[in-house]
């Protein structure tokens, strides 16, 4: 098995990408990180509450595989995606007021974090059943095929939902019927606590995609320019050929699983997060951008403050939003209001 | 007017919501080559083709799941369930998927997806192949529940659950499809919400829908024998629950009987004897009184099938207790 990594693509990446694209990436990844590290401090502080899954660590899948697609195209992922929504374009200020449980946040504060949408960005959704999305976005890639359109659907999601009966049948739907969908597995090696080598019997998970005769590859999930080459291969041959890929990302996330899991837990050892660290899709990236002389330590820093002002915004406008009014209780459950039944007790 | 089979009233439904607007396609088992496991999709994929007529693999949580993701597209699916047992393995795409799009986006998606597939019992298929649940699915908001008991009701109700923007659950009755009825020659829809009355009277109201209706209309024949007036009400859309009718009908009997072929715990059955006792309590003369299915898995020997269904002399004694007559 090869895994894309670096070196193979990086001095073709430098050299065959603009920089302007080279440094988005970064202030992508660096906005994203900072966005986090913000939400960790809102649910610390209560603004934020019932589950939250902070990405930090895995920006470079996000980041590299959304800088391949178009507006028209549509993202599908699981529960850890705010940093997908933002890379998406959505609204900052409108992910963090819906993660406040807002009404002018993305789904007016009744999907909370775990379900953010933006039908107009193509972000369809954050969802919380593990692996219950993937169906959904064959059939997005399906609609697509349909409508004659050249649109792609990218559906995010973790290792552990490979084992899910759900990923079977869209991979076996998608390879089938020739739909124009790019699965992205996120291997963090850990399904909550769930180590995959405890969770699966293969551990190479891109091979699961030979079950189904699907292109597949692997790729360094830590290393943003290795992932937007294999995901652009991936959307081209969707794009031309309307077929289907299976890629593993493997990266690591930084964090606990959700905001009650320590950040190593039980399952895996503070020197293993340790050294995972020093693998920092950020800091590498920026290593190589320097080495290149494409940005230094100065446009590093111009492009944090950056970062940090667009999230410090996104703080302002959360709080400056309402909650949602009593009335928005029973709108969005049908098309037309019918009068939903009540008990006396309501 | 013609007179047709329940199975090919919903056919037409299908044939003219197809013709009518691109974006409806109808996906499911064997709903293409083979022409429908009950023949209700019969020669759809001749005139449509494949694009729109898509025989899937046995996968039924990946296809509603294909349903939901293409109607956030746009597209106006028809998933065929061959029967709704097995739309258990897709009650996650269904109620976390279909019910709650809406809402959890706040709004932005439409969920224009129908899914259907005869429901109930049919002849000793025993326990995996035999059972009503529309309750389950009436339980979730978002969701609209249709059970229709006539060839007229199927096809204007298949009708407007196609072009309706939100999710259909639609429970065609497995031992219907052969019955026969009139169905206007010319289109016609029947709007989601509106209960019917299959017989009017005056003595004892008996509430029934979907195959139910036969056996309460039997009944009623055998009560009016022995000079007792059953008005049979059918809601025909189980949610939104279209009660004024049956609380009109109630007003005027003072005595009701519901009939379920479902299990009785936590029933459908249960929620409309809530909704009578609770706006119309002082218009019972008696209990509200409820005939359902066994509270038993469907057991496959015939007498003991036989034993857990309703039938009309259950319903007749049942009808008999709530007037004191025995």
């Amino acid at each position: 098995m090869s895994i894309v990594t670096a070196p193979d693509h990086v001095s073709r990446q430098l050299a065959g990408t603009p920089k302007a694209v080279l440094v988005d990436l970064l202030y992508q990844m660096l906005r994203g990180r900072r966005f986090e590290e913000k939400c960790a401090e809102m649910y610390a502080l209560q603004k934020i509450g019932g589950f939250c899954h902070l990405y930090i660590g895995q920006e470079a899948v996000a980041i590299g595989a959304m800088s391949t697609l178009r507006p028209d195209d549509a993202i599908l992922t699981s529960y850890r995606e705010h940093v997908h929504a933002i890379v998406k374009g959505c609204d900052p200020g409108r992910v963090m007021a819906e993660l406040f449980g807002r009404r002018d946040g993305l789904s007016k504060g009744k999907g909370g974090s775990m379900h953010l949408f933006d039908r107009e960005k193509g972000m369809l959704g954050g969802h919380a059943i593990v692996g219950g999305h993937i169906p959904l976005a064959t059939g997005v890639a399906f609609a697509n095929k349909y409508l004659q359109r050249d649109s792609v659907a990218v559906c995010f999601f973790g290792e552990a939902a490979v084992n899910i009966g759900a990923f079977h049948e869209s991979m076996n739907m998608a390879a089938l019927w020739k739909l124009p969908c790019i699965y992205i597995v996120e291997n963090n090696r850990y399904g909550m606590g769930t180590a995959i080598e405890r969770a699966s019997a293969i551990y190479d998970v891109a091979q699961r995609a030979c079950a189904y005769d699907m292109a597949s590859e692997t790729v360094d999930g830590m290393d943003v320019l290795a992932v937007r080459e294999v995901v652009g291969r991936a959307v081209d041959l969707a794009r031309r050929e309307s077929a289907p890929t299976l890629i593993e990302a493997r990266c690591y996330r930084f964090m606990g699983h959700s905001m009650s899991d320590p950040v190593h837990g039980h399952y895996r050892t503070k020197e293993e997060v340790e050294e995972q660290k020093q693998q920092d899709p950020i800091r590498s990236y920026f290593q190589r951008l320097a080495a290149a002389g494409t940005v230094d330590q100065k446009g590093l820093e111009e492009l944090d403050r950056k970062a940090r002002a667009e999230v410090e915004q996104a703080i302002q406008f959360a709080e400056a939003s309402p909650e949602p009014a009593a009335d928005d209780l029973y709108t969005d459950v049908y098309a037309q209001p019918y009068g939903p039944f009540k008990t006396r007790e309501q | 007017m013609a007179v047709m089979t329940y199975r090919d009233a919903l056919n037409q439904a299908l044939r003219e919501e197809l013709r009518r607007d691109a974006r409806v396609f109808l996906m499911g088992e064997e709903v293409g080559v083979y022409q429908g496991a009950y023949k209700v999709s019969k020669g759809l994929l001749q005139e449509f083709g494949e694009k729109r007529v898509i025989d899937t693999p046995i996968t039924e949580e990946g296809f509603a799941g294909v349903g939901v993701g293409a109607a956030m597209m746009g597209l106006r699916p028809i998933i065929e369930m061959m029967t709704w047992n097995f739309s258990l393995l897709a009650m996650d795409q269904i109620i976390n998927g279909a019910a709650k799009m809406r809402y959890m986006s706040g709004g932005q998606f439409t969920m224009p997806i129908v899914v259907r597939g005869p429901g109930g019992a049919a002849h000793q298929l025993a326990a995996q192949h035999s059972q009503s649940i529309e309750s389950w699915y009436a339980h979730v908001p978002g969701l609209k529940v249709v059970a229709p008991a006539t060839a007229y009701d199927a096809k204007g109700l298949l009708k407007s659950a196609i072009r309706d923007d939100d999710p259909v659950i639609f429970f065609e009755g497995e031992t219907l499809y052969g019955s026969k009825g009139e169905v206007p020659d010319e289109e016609y829809l029947i709007p989601i919400g509106v209960t019917d009355i299959k017989r009017e009277g005056s003595d004892v109201t008996i509430v029934a829908w979907s195959k139910m209706v036969t056996v309460a209309l039997k009944a009623a024949d055998m009560l009016a024998a022995d000079g007792i007036s059953c008005e049979v009400v059918d809601p025909r859309t189980l949610r939104p629950l279209d009660d004024a009718p049956i609380l009109n009908s109630v007003r005027k009997t003072n005595r009701c009987v519901i009939l379920e072929e479902g299990w009785p715990f936590a029933g459908i059955g249960a929620q409309i004897a809530y909704q009578i006792q609770q706006q119309a309590f002082g218009d019972l003369d008696a209990p509200v009184t409820r005939v359902t299915g066994a509270d038993v898995p469907m057991p496959y020997a015939k007498n003991l099938e036989h034993m857990a269904m309703p039938t009309p002399s259950r319903l007749v004694a049942a009808v008999r207790e709530v007037l004191y007559l025995d």
